[in-house]
């Protein structure tokens, strides 16, 4: 090894360490930013270090790629509201698949005469993955932004095709491991990949986007570790398998906070037959309420808890949320927020936005911590949530999202939910709490309804 | 002599039990940066996407040049974004002290709560 080659190590060495004190300090928002500095840091040792490598011999597109890159990157992050976060993580796994899998085309158009098996096999993994990344974020972004529609996209014999290509890709891979120089075969897994992507998307509904976006995020991380074993470069194997350990265990656990498995949301296609057998509830009755009446009922509440859901970053709402709870608290009442971990379109996106708000987040409670406190409660206001408050899934065996853990929203005194329309939902479940005695439903655009409750509170007085 | 291969292995492995480990640790109100995050951490396909550019192989150069911009915009973006996420995350002086804060890490005061 030349001085130069040990230096590089040493970097990297020191880089992986730090990603992992960067990912530790996550644990708590007290610790959280100085964890973040780590990483900055550690990146900026990789970054460094690597343009020492001897393989770089011109530094023109380097330094074009990153000054295209860092000025769209900065662009991107200072502009992007907080309610666009889970079209901005999806769009940033596409650059991530990406990235990892021109890398592989790149390496395997210079190096296909002298890969050995394991390093052709662990290229075909990291283009295959890398464009299936690609497309899938790519899809996952039109989902949310309503290019295309949320409903899940099924028809005859999909999950046999989509298992099939699957399968197809692997053979092509095993056969180029064998014997890496034809190009044709690899293009084909590159191309695998990518119809894949957008395959596997289409009947995943909206409303299991979060378990698709930490899936896409567990998939770009296996890229870029498949690039590791490719270059043989251990920093992209540690810091690839940190990514998609984190992935995969986001998914786990929005998947468990849906009380489904991972193969029934991906092959499932829920919401689709929901069949309309199912009753015509649209006619039962429902009480509808002014934003009179819901001032009314919270200027008679000691302690009201918000349940925030996707219909709030929708409608933008947050901080007409938290205007509303600060005026009930200065009439003394007790407020908190309880937060279902698959609220929204991807993992925390409802902290996020309180967040941004300026919600304290000790107010911000799990499904744990918070599930026995609606029986003791006088008002529970549902801000654009449904399926997370829906008590059929807690008794009707029947209902497609039986066993997923719900919030006893019904427990309590009187609910005012907050909804666009009476229609059902994103995942096309009638929901029985609308239509219970205690239940007000206020109907209207919710910033619009909770700006005027708050304005409510105040001309009432006391 | 371990083959390099298995030796990456190893690591590949090591990384993931770690990377479970201090990741199970994340409370559910850090989950968006957590993601982003890692997000910023995974844009370490830079290191490759330079020596792909910085090759004397004219493919690869081009190639290389859309990955470089590629793990930029997430190393740069995701940094930066995850940063001003972070920020707004903070306990109110004055709101009620009775509950500790989520995570059960030790409230200790750090730089990181009393910038802004």
């Amino acid at each position: 090894m030349t001085p130069t080659a040990v230096l590089l190590s040493l970097c990297y060495v020191v880089a992986a360490s730090l990603f992992i004190l960067c990912l530790r300090g996550l644990s708590g928002p007290e610790t959280a930013r100085r964890g973040l500095v780590l990483g900055e840091v550690g990146m900026f040792i990789a970054v460094v270090g690597t343009l020492l490598h001897k393989d770089i011999i011109r530094y023109d597109w380097i330094i074009a790629g990153v000054i295209v890159g860092s000025a769209i990157g900065i662009a991107i992050s200072g502009w992007i509201p907080m309610t666009k976060m889970p079209e901005r993580i999806a769009f940033s796994h596409a650059f991530g698949g990406l990235a990892s899998a021109l890398v592989g085309v790149a390496e395997y158009s210079r190096e296909a005469e002298r890969l050995t098996h394991f390093k052709m096999g662990a290229l075909g993994l990291e283009v295959f993955l890398g464009f299936l990344t690609f497309n899938a974020s790519l899809m996952a972004y039109a989902k949310l932004q309503g290019l295309i529609t949320g409903a899940p996209i099924t028809y005859k014999g999909q999950n046999f095709v989509n298992v099939a290509m699957f399968i197809g890709a692997l053979v092509l891979l095993c056969f180029l491991v064998f014997d890496p120089l034809h190009p044709a075969v690899f293009y084909a897994i590159c191309a695998t990949g990518l119809v894949v992507g957008i395959t596997g998307v289409l009947p995943i509904g909206g409303a299991d986007m979060p378990v698709v976006i930490s899936l896409n995020n567990s998939y770009a991380g296996l890229a870029a570790c498949a690039t590791g074993f490719a270059l043989g470069s251990q920093i992209l194997i540690i810091s690839g398998a940190l990514d998609g350990s984190s992935g995969f265990l986001l998914s786990l656990l929005m998947s468990r906070a849906m009380n489904r498995s991972f193969t029934n949301i991906l092959f499932g296609a829920f919401g689709t037959d929901i069949a309309p057998t199912q009753g015509p509830a649209v006619t039962k009755a429902y009480n509808e309420a002014t934003v009179e009446d819901a001032g009314a009922v919270l200027k008679a509440s000691q302690s009201v808890i918000f349940v925030p859901g996707y219909g709030m970053a929708v409608s933008q709402a947050q901080h007409a949320v938290r205007d509303l709870a600060a005026s009930l608290e200065r009439r003394g009442v007790d407020v908190k927020y309880a937060i279902h971990p698959v609220a929204g379109r991807m993992p925390g996106h409802m902290n996020v936005l309180l967040a941004e708000a300026n919600v304290p987040y000790e107010k911000l409670f799990d499904l744990d911590n918070i599930n026995d406190d609606f029986a003791r409660t006088d008002a529970v206001i549902v801000v654009g949530a449904n399926d997370v408050v829906n008590p059929a899934a807690k008794k009707d065996p029947g209902s497609p999202i039986y066993g997923m853990p719900v919030f006893n929203v019904e427990q309590s005194r009187s609910v005012i939910v907050l909804k666009r329309s009476m229609n059902p939902g994103f995942s096309g479940v009638e929901n029985e709490l609308f239509f219970q005695p205690n239940t007000m439903m206020v109907l209207g655009d919710a910033k619009k309804t909770l700006l005027s409750m708050t304005a409510e509170l105040k001309d009432g007085g006391h | 002599m371990t083959a390099e291969w298995v030796f990456n292995l190893y690591v590949f492995m090591l990384a993931t039990f770690v990377g479970y480990q201090v990741i199970s640790r994340v409370p559910p109100l850090l989950h968006t940066p957590l993601m982003s995050g890692t997000n910023a951490i995974s844009g370490i396909s830079l290191v490759a996407s330079l020596i792909a550019a910085g090759s004397d192989h004219r493919l690869s150069q081009i190639l290389g040049f859309v990955a470089v911009t590629c793990a930029s915009i997430n190393v740069v973006g995701g940094f930066l974004i995850t940063d001003r996420m972070l920020r707004m995350f903070r306990r109110k002086p004055g709101a009620s002290a009775s509950t500790p804060p989520p995570g059960g890490a030790p409230a200790k005061q750090l730089e990181g709560v009393k910038a802004q």
